[in-house]
């Protein structure tokens, strides 16, 4: 009885179907991966499959904790791929440009003139979707088409590289035998935590995803949390594209971060959190993230032919989008789920029974 | 009585402001001075050539075509974003089915075009009755159809078929010595039926009615279901006419053809006076939109010094200035 009880708290846990999909795609390496799970250390670094799915994903991670905040106050945004490409381009830049490239402080110049660049790209959004009232959707979508030509602007519409082991230390580099970049995920991670969980702002975030007129009667300036929302998220951006440019010690306007923005936003709906606003899980969304870059290196491991690589993706997408609808375990899974997703859903079933309302012409 | 002059003048203004028309009008004003600016600036290069005209719409027929159907979407406020790998896909599957399996064209148009409609209808069914965004959905087709494309060949194909060479260098001629393209003409038929079957037809009132209030139109009874699957249908189905169109016009296959493209198409739509949010908006404004980003490519052109991403920036500075008009036209009609 307890245990039917604790099964199920355990699947109404809403990282429930998330944490199963991470650890099926993890077990499902095994038999072809021999020591999947295996951690060796080689040379003073962790090497592994679990290392590499973290170093490849912080970037990820990264941008999807930035999104998480920006879809929990009811936005979007779209331009988050642009503004890793324009901060990859402008730190290579200045990198590029300097007479001792190696140097510490030259490179911490480059990134601070980077993120100083995408937190104005942030603001930016957050103006046009704050004070301007234009939907999130589009406002995003300008910087989304015009901040790739300005990245390419800025790298004259060439591929800029540096030759610079400052620079590379963020994206491909190692501390205390641990990826570089594992660091400052957790420290992104953990301040973002502190900072909604521990503060109020996490609550007034969810107030004004919830109903933003209401949370502004009842006094939260909601305007100015949409705002730092976005720049937030520009900040997340600029520093991922600080990662990718690092990790190939090199900048293209074109291609860096091309479709992060859908993996982003994707990782935050598999991690729970819902495009409408209000509720945001930062877990939910680390786990999103986790299970895209396991199924990119679970593509490449298990020997799918890389061509089928989207179209798996695909598949698993829907799958677990598929899963989450509340609707279509309704419909797939005995009564009892039907009716809890009658009640979580009644617009679905008014919906449902549109075709009985229907007048015949 | 010059009171009740300015009354009914302020009273005029305010009608016109929130005439739906309006932004529809504004776009077609700046095509009108752009194309002028470019008329006045590049005369010497032949700008005035009624050709130059033409090719607007010999050169983005294919945008045009999948801007239409990305209008019926909007439209009911939903979003699709697989419209560029629908595209791509189409273009892969005619070059891969009429160079590598010999089939005639006349046979795998049809098949194209029912892939591309079938493929919507998924995505509609599965938004409709899932109750997922459509937003996840399409993403997920964007993925899906821009793998097939790698599945069918990771190369691209260049047709070689005659019949595809023939129609793509058909000229159908214009009065005044100019021509058109067998993909514009059909671009502009497919513009004509859409501004029908919107306009004219209960379908397009029950797309509207849905954009509008989705609520309302099921307690009126529309069948908002299959009105919903039908509109991401259409999207599909234009979007395998586009990349049919697309095939002509480039007459090769590529798994890297259209990408983003459905981020052009829907910068059409905004650009054409539509509301993302639905329920506002008028297809000719789309064919006002599409003009409008294909005459910033020819301007770019002609001025021969800028930079291809100048294009990107351009729209960019476009797509804002037009979101601010809606804006305050919206703002307004609420007060």
């Amino acid at each position: 009885m307890s245990l039917t009880s604790l099964w199920r708290a355990a699947t109404q846990h809403r990282l429930f179907w998330p944490v199963v999909a991470l650890v099926a795609l993890l077990v499902i390496n095994v038999p072809f991966t021999p020591g999947f799970f295996e951690i060796h250390l080689k040379s003073g670094h962790l090497y592994g499959s679990l290392v590499s799915i973290v170093l490849f994903g912080s970037p990820l991670i990264l941008v999807a904790i930035g999104m998480t905040l920006v879809i929990a106050t009811g936005g979007i945004d779209l331009s988050v791929g642009a503004v890793v490409a324009i901060s990859g381009a402008l730190a290579c830049l200045v990198v590029s440009k300097q007479a001792d490239q190696g140097s510490v402080a030259g490179v911490l110049l480059a990134f601070a003139l980077a993120l100083a660049v995408s937190l104005v790209c942030g603001a930016w959004n957050g103006l046009l979707v704050a004070r301007l009232g234009i939907q999130p959707i589009i406002a995003t979508l300008i910087l989304m088409v015009a901040g790739r030509g300005i990245a390419q602007l800025i790298t004259s519409g060439q591929i800029i590289t540096v030759n610079s082991d400052a620079y590379s230390l963020i994206g491909g580099g190692y501390w205390l035998a641990l990826p570089f970049s594992l660091f400052v995920v957790a420290l992104v991670v953990a301040l973002s935590m502190a900072l909604t969980r521990r503060t109020a702002l996490g609550l007034l975030v969810e107030a004004v995803g919830g109903n933003a007129e209401a949370s502004r009667l009842v006094g939260i300036r909601s305007r100015r949390i949409k705002i730092m929302a976005y720049m937030f998220c520009g900040l997340c951006a600029g520093i991922a594209g600080l990662m990718i440019s690092s990790n190939v010690s090199a900048a293209d306007g074109n291609n860096a971060g091309l479709w992060i923005e859908l993996d982003a936003i994707l990782a935050v709906v598999i991690g729970g959190t819902s495009l409408t606003g209000g509720r945001f899980h930062l877990g939910g969304t680390i786990i999103g993230a986790l299970i895209i870059q396991t199924l990119t290196t679970t593509i490449y491991t298990i020997g799918v032919p890389t061509q089928t690589n989207l179209v798996f993706k695909a598949v698993v997408v829907i799958v677990v989008c598929l899963m989450q609808s509340p609707l279509f375990r309704a419909k797939v899974f005995g009564a009892r789920a039907r009716r809890r997703g009658r009640t979580q859903k009644s617009p679905g079933a008014t919906a449902d029974a549109a075709p009985q309302l229907e007048v015949s012409p | 009585m010059s009171v009740i002059e300015t009354l009914r003048t302020r009273g005029e203004g305010r009608r016109l402001l929130q005439d739906r028309r309006l932004p529809v009008l504004v776009t077609a004003a700046l095509f009108v001075v752009m194309f002028g600016f470019g008329a006045f600036r590049y005369q010497s290069y032949g700008f005035l050539d009624a050709q130059v005209f033409m090719n607007l719409f010999i050169d983005n027929g294919y945008l045009l075509v999948a801007a239409v159907g990305a209008t019926f979407v909007i439209l009911t406020g939903g979003i699709d974003l697989s419209v560029g790998s629908v595209i791509g896909f189409t273009t892969m599957l005619t070059a891969w089915l009429v160079e590598k399996q010999g089939l005639p064209l006349l046979l795998v148009a049809p098949i194209a075009l029912a892939v591309g409609a079938f493929g919507g209808y998924l995505m509609g069914y599965v938004i409709h009755h899932f109750e997922i965004e459509p937003f996840i959905v399409t993403l997920a087709g964007l993925f899906f159809f821009r793998g097939l494309c790698l599945v069918i060949s990771k190369e691209s194909i260049s047709i070689s078929d005659p019949t595809v060479d023939r129609l793509a260098q058909t000229h159908v001629p214009l009065p005044g010595g100019s021509f058109l393209s067998i993909a514009a003409v059909v671009s502009l038929a497919v513009l004509a039926l859409a501004f029908y079957v919107l306009h004219y037809t209960r379908f397009g009132r029950r797309v509207y009615a849905i954009g509008g209030n989705e609520q309302s139109a099921l307690l009126m009874g529309l069948p908002v279901a299959g009105t919903k699957i039908a509109v991401y249908t259409v999207s599909g189905f234009c979007s395998a006419l586009s990349g049919l169109l697309f095939t002509l016009y480039i007459q090769s296959g590529d798994p890297l053809h259209a990408v983003g493209l459905e981020l052009d198409a829907i910068a059409a739509v905004v650009v054409g006076g539509t509301l993302l949010t639905g329920g506002s908006g008028y297809v000719v404004g789309t064919l006002f939109g599409v003009l409008v980003l294909g005459l910033i490519k020819t301007l770019i052109q002609f001025e021969g010094t800028l930079s291809s991403w100048w294009t990107k920036i351009a729209t960019g500075v476009l797509l804002f200035a037009f979101i601010l008009i809606q804006r305050t036209m919206t703002a307004r009609r609420r007060t």
